[in-house]
Order: structure tokens, then C-alpha cells, then sequence
């Protein structure tokens, strides 16, 4: 008897939770939100969460909800059809532009929206310095080849630095990265090794290294791991006080990444842009260029058969060349080239 | 000389099995212990009712990832309860000889099915023909991992029904399906669903189906169809991170989730034992 | 003509129809269909699982054939996938982790079936088996910032200083790998062997004990000869299903494992397992050869999870039939 009552008490109690849950998710609904997806790159996203957050405040109808999961996600996912658009810093290549027209039947057009930088961000007890990279060290290290951070390779451009016979941890991403296809994209450049062995790409074969998730993950190794050094986006080494050294650009100085630097990279690009908007600009000529700065693009489907999301995103896009630059300089991400903005505000009319 | 050595063995050993004892019970207050020393702090009603914060801001809370969670295991409760209760029922009360071991069999099998393969199955099945992440995915992909559990300890608390109380309303005329209904189901019904609490326990802590599924979502998850936050899966994304206001906020929830997860058990697993004395007594 | 199931004459032909629907409105039959579609839908999500996860993976079984599984390339940008880093990782941690947690939960089940007082051993054993609840994130963040430093800052030197001449304890220290995983794995992984072997333990007959007691045996003799060969094949079947739960076991090693692809003797190098890559790489496998391959790996993976399992089920099903070793 006492179970029974016990029994339908707890049915009670279950249903109540149930309904409340129901309700509570139902209400949420109720605000007739735009809700809109997307995925893709770590190297934008404490831009692009800024971004977000700072666009619901003052538009609260919209919603856009994008998670870091990696470049090579980004450009998956809106391949599936599975996100609204996509994000990365490695353009998408020729064959996974087929690839969606071909999935899609449409176009997949790219978008620049901010500059940033791939930095060597390292954590060598007792050194503090702001470390000189040439590009023959850091294909070296990224290589396997140069293993100790005293190497003559590394001495060589820091003389006045106490470096360590330690052993240097290589870190790197595990995931499909846009950052790595900047930092591989630049290794292929500068060294001919690295481009056969390795080659370029958002996933490569590693030859040394463990593998952190995200930017997110890779600066939490570095942190934690004494000798280590990876590359993540300037922001991240930023934000988390972690050193990170020069590297030598084309002209042979070297050049920490900040926002001139970086701008000054995109300057020759900047004339020269493709419509398409996919350019590369690592090792970028001229005597203030930091030599691994990229674009980073947004990856919009060229037809959106939802007009409620397709006014969204467009408002959106807008807003982001506009009123979304100036939140960007802060994150230490370099504003967009005037030039690439007249020519995006045109390219925005290509969404259908 | 011989003895001695026999009974020191003895002894010896005896207390190494004590330590391991020991060793294995501290765990827990230990993993307890450092949960809330690192993240007792943050938990807050802001914590609670806010939304997360952009990358690199302090503050925020995990609203969402709570609610997230909450409405991910109700959609997963109503999958994986009919289905593993009736399961069961058919198992205890129906079963013809063949078909029953074929899905005692099926049973095992999705029992071992790896929580990552769910999550594979969940997306190539749900998200990818409705190219939409979603709450729905990984409310299913949770439900079908609660399924065989459910099917055990409904058949198993169903078996446990004394003949004798069957046999008795069988006798005063009721028909079979009366019978079950009205007697045996009431009759095991506290045993069943203190194995459903436990299930449920269970799939609230897992991750990995729900990375592929129900996505993330940094506002709040509208309806059924929108990827949502989950707990887990904000614990994860955060712990892996570099930010030390991160990985505090994956400390709270972390002993939020535990908390849950450890009071459910308990309940259950008490409420269980007593009913288990009295079936032995 | 009696409307009683038992009694009712089965009327020939087109009659059979119109019996099975004047059935149908009496409630038993209705129960009983009702709860067979159920149960049949548990077999049909079985074996669609399988199918799906066999259908997905065509483009790499076709390609690669037996050879996914003894090539060690895992190369996204030249299209270059083999599962031999990920099973390696997979069998080392879990061996690593059942190495570690044996001795010790058989030793803990030991101590509390035989010598603790029944009310302390339902406390211990409740506290224990409430160490399987916890969520795997939870040991993943415990692994990352307690674990791992610990590894790397004092056991790995240590290791490295009195056994470096092992090949398992040679190279850098980065706290993350193989060990670290191995090391999470069996703390997961205790409360399983202890709890089941414990009440395989319980139920060795009394009348087992009192023989080798009254022999003169001591009280470890008597545990070690006796009871624990008698328990033998349930202990067994408690190691495999703690194998089983190390083989699928995702998110507590994909934090520390290191998620590098490579083979390597020592245990102090980062590692992969399947569960781990496919959980990193799935969302962004930008091909379809690529994601052909991951799902390939956890066809793998199940196929090998049921077959432990399965395994698990006869030992500890079979116990009670051990013999005592003079």
C-alpha cells in the first residue's frame, strides 16, 4: 500500500519536472528568435563570440550561435548543409569548392572579416625574453630536427638569451585547423623540406609533436608543459600571458605581430584582391610585414532559401564591416583593408 | 619457524588488501573534496542562471549548459524508458523462446556499443538527413544508450514478483494482461524505477554522443531542433582551454554535474538495497 | 465455442484471419503485441546501428582492405589512413589501466568478501561502486590538472631515473601520454572489478572456507588456494568487462592521452586511441575517404567492445564450477 502511494508520488513529482521542463524549453521558443548556426575556426573566435554577443544585444530577434570546433569543421559542416555558414582561415581549396557545388548545388562564397596572426608561443623555464625566430628554426623545430632549445639554429639569433639545453615539446593542433593551414602554409614557403614532407593543409601529418584541441587546447598545453612551444592565434598567447617570440619576415627583420605589423602584411594584398577573396599574404614582402598574419574568412552558402536567415546573416555581414571592425582592434585582431570592404559590400549582393 | 612466516604472509597480505580498500573508498571523498575546493567558490546564483560570457570575458554562468542538459535527458527518458520497460516486459512476461534470446542479444550488443559510435550513428541517422544539429539528435543518441539498461532491470524486477502473487490474481479471474498491469507492475515498479534514476544518472554525464549531436550553443537552446549546451559538454570544452576563469567555471560545473549525478545514486542505490533485503529476507 | 485462448479450436483457412482479429480485441493479445514491437524495435536498432556503421565506412574498406590495420600512416593531407597508432593506443592503455587496477580491486574485493564485517563492506562497497557514476569529463579534468602534473613532475622522473633502462620508461617527459591514460583508465575502471568480484567472492560456498580452515590453513592460504581459484572464472569475467569499459572509454583519454598518431615503446610518449581520434577528427574530416576511414575505426571498436563483453558474460555466468587447488 505504501509503495503505491510512494509510486504515484514519484509519478507526481516526475510529471511536474517534465512539464516544467517542457514549458521552460516551449517559453524560450516563444520569443520568435532567428536562430542561426555556424562552426568552424578557433583563430577568430574571441572576435567572433565578441561579435556575436555585442550583435544579440542590439538586435535580440537574432540569435547566432557559433561554436569553435576547427576550420576543417567549419568547411564540413557547411558542406553537409549541417551550419548556416562556416569559418576558416585556410580558404577553402578548389576540389572542396566542387566538392559543395557539387554536394549543394550552388556556390560557396568566402568573406573576409578580420586579420590576425599565427604566433610561436613558447614556455621555457627561466626565459622570459621575447625570443628571434628565423624561418629556418622554426621549420626545423616543427620538423623534429632542431631538439634542444640551445641549438645554434635558435642561439644564433638570440646571443644575449640564456637558452636551456632542455628539450623542446613540440605542440600542435589535433583537430582540422585554419591556423595550421597559416602556420603550414608559411613553413611550405620558407622551407622546401617542410613543403614535400609535410606539405600544407588544416590536418597534416606531424612529425613531432602532441596534439592540443583548438587554439583553446594548444595554448592550455604550452601553459602547462615546461619546454613547449606551438603556434596559436596572437589573441590567445595575449590573453593567457604567455610569451611568444619574432619571426624574421621576407626583408629579413625580425617582427613581432601586432596590429601595424599585421595590417602592413595585408597591405600589397589588399590591392591585388581576388574576387573570390582567397588570398594567402604569409611572408608578405615589405620591411614591417609580420610574416604569418592571414585573413580568416566567413563561408556563406551563395543561396539561403530561408528569407528570415538570409536577411540576418546579410544584416549581419554588414554590421560586421562596419560597427564590427572597430570591437576588433581591442581583441588585437587587425581591421579589415578599406579596399577589401568596398569590395566585400558588393560581393554581399551575390547571396541569393 | 615455518608457522611464523605463514602468519606473517598472512597478516601482511590481509592488511595490503585493507589499504587497497582504503585506497579505493578515499577516491571518491577525494574527487569530491577537490571539486569543491576549486570550484565551490564560483557556484553562484549568477552561475546558475547566467549565460556564458565571450572568449577572454570573466563572469558569465552556465544557464543554458543546465537547462541543456535537463531537456536533453527528458527527450532521452522518453525514448529509452517505453522502449526498455516494454522491452523488458516482453522479456519477463511474453517471451517465446528464440525471439527473446535474439533480443537479449540485441541488448548486449547495443550495451557495448562505445558512447563515441553512438554519437557517429546519431549524426549519420538524424543530423545529417536534417542537416540541423539539434537537441532532438542527441536526445535520442542519450535514449537508445539508455535502452539496455532499462530492458535489464524492468525484466529483472518484473522476475522477481513472487509466483504467488500472480497466481492469486489469476485466480480471482483477472486475465493476464490485468494481472500484469495491475499487480506485477505495481509490484516492481519502485525497483524499476530506481534502475531508470541510476540509467539516467548514467547518460547525464556523457559527452561524447552529444559532441556530434546536440553541438553547443553559447545562448539559450529555443524548442527541440536548435543545438543546445550541455553540462558535459561545456565541462569539456572549457577544461581544455587556457584560461584559468575557464577552467575555474569547468571546476563548479563539474561539481554541479557530480552533485546530481552522486544524490541520484545515492537515493536509487539505497532505496534499492532496501528492497533487495527484503526480496532476499 | 469457448472464447478462451486455450480452448479455442483453430478454425482452418480464411477463418485463421478473423480468430487472430477477435483475438486481437481481447487485451492479452493486444499486451503482448504491443510489448513484441517494442522488443523487436531494440533488435531493429541493432542491427541498423551495425548496418549504418557498415554502410558508412564502404569507401574505406573498399580501398584499404586488411591493410587499414597494419599501416601506421594517419596522413588527412596525402589521404593516408591506417588504424594501426589508434589500436595500439587503444590495447596499451587498456592494458596499462587493467595492469594497474587488478591487483588492487581484486585485493579490495578480497578484504571486503572475506574480512571485513558485512556492515562495513555494504558501506565501502557503496562508496566504491558510487566511483562508477562519476562522469567521465569529471576524471578528464581530474586527469588534465591533478594526474598529468603529477605524472610529469614527480612518478615519470622517477620512473625514468631508476628504470630508464626499460624501454617503456625512456624519452621526454610531458606528462601527457600513454601512462597518463593508462593511469586515468584504471582509476575508472577499480570500482567495476572490485564490486563484481566481490560478489563473485560472496558467493563461494561457506563449506569451501571451512574445509581449507579446518586443514590448518591460514587465512590468506585459504583465500589464495581456495576461494579465489573456486572464483576464478567470475574474476575473469570482471577483468573483461572492466576491459571493455577501457576500450570505449572517450573523453577521460582524449585529455590526456597526447592525440599523436604514433607508435612508440615508451610509455611516456603521447598517444592515440580510436575512441579519442574519432571524437577529435569526426566533426572536420574533410573528405569522404577520411570520414569513411574514422567510422571504419568504430566498426572496429564495436566489433571489438562485443566481443569482450561477450566474453565477460560466459565467465562470470559460468562461475561456481571452479575447483580448489591443493
Amino acid at each position: 500500500m505504501k509503495s503505491q502511494v510512494r509510486t504515484q508520488n514519484l509519478t507526481r513529482w516526475a510529471a511536474l519536472a517534465a512539464l516544467a521542463v517542457l514549458v521552460g524549453g516551449a517559453a524560450v521558443w516563444a520569443q520568435g528568435n532567428v536562430q542561426l548556426t555556424g562552426a568552424g575556426a578557433t583563430f577568430p573566435n574571441p572576435v567572433y563570440t565578441k561579435w556575436f554577443d555585442a550583435y544579440h544585444q542590439s538586435n535580440p530577434g537574432v540569435q547566432i550561435n557559433y561554436q569553435s570546433q576547427g576550420s576543417g569543421a567549419g568547411i564540413r559542416q557547411v558542406t553537409e548543409g549541417t551550419v548556416d555558414f562556416g569559418a576558416s582561415d585556410g580558404p577553402m581549396t578548389d576540389e572542396q569548392q566542387k566538392a559543395y557545388r557539387d554536394k549543394n548545388g550552388h556556390d560557396i562564397l568566402h568573406f573576409p572579416t578580420v586579420l590576425g596572426a599565427d604566433v610561436p608561443t613558447y614556455n621555457i623555464p627561466g626565459v622570459t625574453a621575447e625570443l628571434n625566430f628565423t624561418p629556418q628554426a622554426l621549420a626545423g623545430i616543427f620538423l623534429g630536427k632542431i631538439t634542444r632549445w640551445n641549438d645554434p639554429a635558435i642561439k644564433s639569433a638570440n646571443p644575449n638569451v640564456n637558452l636551456p639545453a632542455n628539450e623542446i615539446v613540440v605542440v600542435h593542433r589535433s583537430d582540422g585547423s585554419g591556423t595550421t593551414y597559416i602556420w603550414t602554409d608559411y613553413l611550405s614557403k620558407v622551407s622546401d623540406e617542410w613543403r614535400t614532407k609535410v606539405g600544407k593543409g588544416t590536418s597534416v601529418n606531424w612529425p613531432v609533436g602532441l596534439g592540443g584541441k583548438g587554439n583553446e587546447g594548444v595554448s592550455g598545453l604550452v601553459k602547462q608543459t615546461p619546454n613547449a612551444v606551438g603556434y596559436v592565434e596572437l589573441i590567445y598567447a595575449v590573453q593567457n600571458k604567455m610569451s611568444y617570440g619574432k619571426v624574421q619576415n621576407a626583408a629579413g627583420k625580425f617582427i613581432a605581430a601586432s596590429l601595424k605589423t599585421v595590417t602592413s602584411a595585408a597591405a600589397g594584398a589588399a590591392k591585388a584582391m581576388p574576387e573570390d577573396f582567397r588570398v594567402s599574404i604569409t611572408n608578405a614582402p615589405g620591411p614591417d610585414a609580420y610574416p604569418i598574419s592571414s585573413f580568416t574568412w566567413l563561408l556563406v552558402p551563395s543561396r539561403i532559401s530561408n528569407p528570415q536567415k538570409k536577411k540576418a546573416l546579410v544584416d549581419f555581414l554588414n554590421w560586421m564591416v562596419g560597427p564590427g571592425q572597430k570591437l576588433a582592434e581591442p581583441l588585437e585582431y587587425a581591421a579589415l583593408p578599406k579596399e577589401v570592404v568596398a569590395m566585400e559590400k558588393k560581393a554581399f549582393s551575390k547571396i541569393q | 619457524m615455518r608457522d611464523s612466516w605463514r602468519k606473517f604472509v598472512n597478516v601482511t597480505m590481509l592488511s595490503v588488501t585493507g589499504l587497497c580498500t582504503l585506497l579505493a573508498a578515499s577516491i571518491l571523498f577525494f574527487i569530491l573534496g577537490y571539486l569543491a575546493w576549486k570550484g565551490g567558490s564560483l557556484i553562484s546564483w549568477d552561475f546558475l542562471t547566467k549565460l556564458p560570457k565571450p572568449v577572454g570575458e570573466t563572469g558569465g554562468g552556465m544557464a543554458n549548459a543546465i537547462l541543456g542538459s535537463a531537456k536533453l535527458l527528458l527527450l532521452a527518458s522518453l525514448v529509452g524508458v517505453p522502449i526498455g520497460f516494454l522491452g523488458g516486459l516482453y522479456l519477463a512476461e511474453f517471451g517465446g523462446k528464440t525471439f527473446s534470446f535474439m533480443v537479449r542479444y540485441a541488448t548486449d550488443l547495443l550495451n557495448g556499443v562505445p558512447s563515441i559510435v553512438m554519437g557517429v550513428f546519431a549524426y549519420t541517422l538524424i543530423v545529417l538527413p536534417m542537416k540541423h544539429f539539434s537537441t532532438f539528435a542527441g536526445g535520442i543518441a542519450l535514449g537508445v544508450m539508455m535502452i539496455p539498461i532499462a530492458v535489464r532491470s524492468s525484466e529483472e524486477f518484473l522476475r522477481t514478483v513472487p509466483k504467488s502473487l500472480r497466481d492469486a490474481s489469476l485466480a480471482l479471474g483477472a486475465s493476464k494482461w490485468k494481472t500484469i498491469a495491475f499487480v506485477v507492475i505495481p509490484a516492481a515498479l519502485p525497483g524499476i524505477m530506481t534502475g531508470i534514476m541510476l540509467d539516467l544518472a548514467r547518460v547525464a554525464g556523457e559527452t561524447a554522443p552529444l559532441l556530434f549531436t546536440a553541438f553547443g550553443n553559447q545562448f539559450w537552446s529555443p524548442g527541440w531542433m536548435q543545438p543546445t549546451a550541455s553540462l558535459p559538454q561545456m565541462i569539456f570544452r572549457y577544461a581544455i582551454s587556457a584560461y584559468d576563469d575557464w577552467h575555474q567555471q569547468a571546476w563548479a560545473a563539474g561539481l554541479v554535474l557530480l552533485m546530481l549525478v552522486l544524490a541520484t545514486n545515492i537515493v536509487a542505490r539505497w532505496v534499492l538495497r532496501k528492497r533487495m533485503r527484503l526480496m532476499r529476507a | 465455442m469457448s472464447t478462451h485462448p486455450i480452448t479455442q479450436k483453430r478454425a482452418p483457412g480464411p477463418g485463421r484471419a478473423r480468430v487472430f482479429l477477435r483475438r486481437l480485441r481481447e487485451g492479452d493479445q493486444v499486451a503482448h503485441l504491443v510489448t513484441f514491437i517494442f522488443a523487436s524495435a531494440i533488435l531493429l536498432l541493432s542491427v541498423l546501428l551495425f548496418y549504418e556503421l557498415y554502410r558508412n565506412s564502404h569507401l574505406s574498406r573498399e580501398r584499404y582492405g586488411w591493410q587499414f590495420f597494419y599501416m601506421s600512416t594517419w596522413d588527412p593531407v596525402f589521404e593516408n589512413f591506417g588504424a594501426l597508432p589508434f589500436v595500439y593506443g587503444t590495447l596499451v592503455t587498456s592494458a596499462l589501466a587493467l595492469l594497474l587496477a587488478v591487483p588492487g580491486g581484486v585485493g579490495a574485493a578480497i578484504f571486503l568478501a572475506e574480512l571485513a564485517p558485512r556492515r562495513v563492506s555494504d558501506v565501502m562497497t557503496f562508496l566504491i561502486e558510487l566511483l562508477a557514476a562519476v562522469p567521465s569529463v569529471v576524471y578528464g579534468l581530474l586527469g588534465i590538472f591533478i594526474l598529468v602534473p603529477l605524472l610529469r613532475t614527480q612518478v615519470q622522473p622517477l620512473l625514468k631515473e631508476h628504470l630508464g633502462f626499460l624501454p617503456f620508461f625512456q624519452g621526454p617527459i610531458y606528462g601527457v601520454g600513454l601512462l597518463a591514460a593508462g593511469a586515468l583508465l584504471a582509476i575508472m575502471v577499480v570500482p567495476f572489478i572490485i564490486s563484481i568480484s566481490r560478489e563473485v567472492l560472496l558467493a563461494v560456498p561457506q563449506r569451501q572456507r571451512e574445509a581449507a580452515l579446518a586443514l590448518g590453513a591460514t587465512r590468506w592460504e585459504m583465500t589464495m588456494k581456495v576461494v579465489l581459484p573456486y572464483a576464478k572464472k567470475g574474476i575473469f569475467g570482471s577483468i573483461f568487462l572492466a576491459l571493455a569499459r577501457a576500450l570505449g572509454e572517450t573523453m577521460a583519454v582524449t585529455m590526456v592521452i597526447g592525440n599523436t598518431p604514433q607508435i612508440n615503446a615508451s610509455l611516456f610518449a603521447p598517444g592515440y586511441s580510436v575512441a579519442a581520434v574519432i571524437a577529435n577528427e569526426f566533426t572536420e574530416a574533410t573528405s569522404d575517404l577520411y570520414i569513411s576511414a574514422l567510422i571504419e575505426l568504430g566498426l572496429v571498436l564495436f566489433l571489438l567492445t562485443i566481443l569482450v563483453n561477450a566474453v565477460a558474460r560466459l565467465l562470470i555466468l559460468a562461475t561456481g564450477q571452479g575447483e580448489a587447488r591443493a
